[in-house]
């Protein structure tokens, strides 16, 4: 038996609270005005050379969105997959190691994304 | 008082294998599966962008791959997929925000959020197209 208040102790199962949720909401609003970005840009883009797409991708404006986007979708895809493994690994040791690799890809990509683009922006 | 088994035959909530396969229930699965595909699908943007940092030549191999016919086909199931989950978090808010939960919104959220990603996605492929032309 327990009361609500030993429920609530220690902020559930995830001993997060609900500051996953409010985050994935959160990142849900700008991917969703980012990705409008980011879908645009890849549309100019088709069929363009090397140089036409690095000097499409180191204008500043762009450069900028393009990062945003990037941090605010891997921020969003790490606590998404988060929530996947949560509910379907239940053995602690492989929900343990699934939820670092998850941490370890979704960084790995943003770092990934974000050093390329400021690479293009930058210059060799 | 019996002390509780654990081992014994409890009773479990309904799964979806009760219940009769609905389009918003289907679609509710389809926003994981595009979420996760999605995330997945991250490594090509990466290797896109990490090849157009790297060079012509390795921007141009990347290039004649993701415009190959099978390449095309991955990049719009990757386009699909990231517009049925844009309108799926659509539908979300919608429903965070308390609103749209009669039958009638319900249907029209889910019917409009399929059709949506459908049209939109084969929009962008149009347009797409017709620029790189």
């Amino acid at each position: 038996m327990r009361t609500p208040l030993g429920q609530v102790r220690g902020l559930g199962a995830a001993r997060s609270g609900t500051g996953h949720f409010w985050l994935q909401r959160l990142t849900a609003v700008s991917n969703l005005l980012l990705s409008i970005v980011f879908v645009s840009v890849l549309i100019s883009l088709a069929g363009d050379s090397h140089a036409a797409v690095t000097a499409t991708l180191s204008n500043p404006v762009i450069a900028i969105l393009m990062l945003l986007f990037v941090i605010s979708a891997t921020v969003h895809m790490r606590i998404g997959m988060q929530v996947i493994i949560e509910d379907y690994v239940h053995a602690e040791l492989p929900k343990l190691l699934a939820l670092m690799a998850n941490t370890f890809f979704a960084i790995a990509m943003g770092l990934s994304a974000v050093f390329a683009l400021l690479k293009i922006s930058f210059g060799v | 008082m019996a002390p509780p088994k654990a081992d014994a035959a409890r009773p479990l909530s309904p799964h979806i294998q009760i219940y009769r396969p609905m389009l918003s229930m289907m679609m509710s699965i389809v926003h994981r599966i595009t979420g996760a595909a999605l995330y997945f699908g991250t490594v090509l943007l990466v290797i896109w962008l990490v090849a157009a940092a790297s060079g012509p030549s390795a921007f141009a191999n990347v290039q004649a791959i993701y415009g190959s016919f099978l390449g095309q086909l991955v990049l719009f199931g990757y386009t699909w997929a990231l517009i049925h989950h844009a309108l799926g978090g659509v539908r979300h808010f919608i429903w965070d925000v308390g609103r749209g939960f009669d039958h009638a919104s319900r249907e029209l959220l889910v019917k409009a959020g399929l059709v949506g990603s459908i049209m939109l996605t084969v929009l962008i492929w149009i347009v797409g197209y017709v620029v790189a032309a």
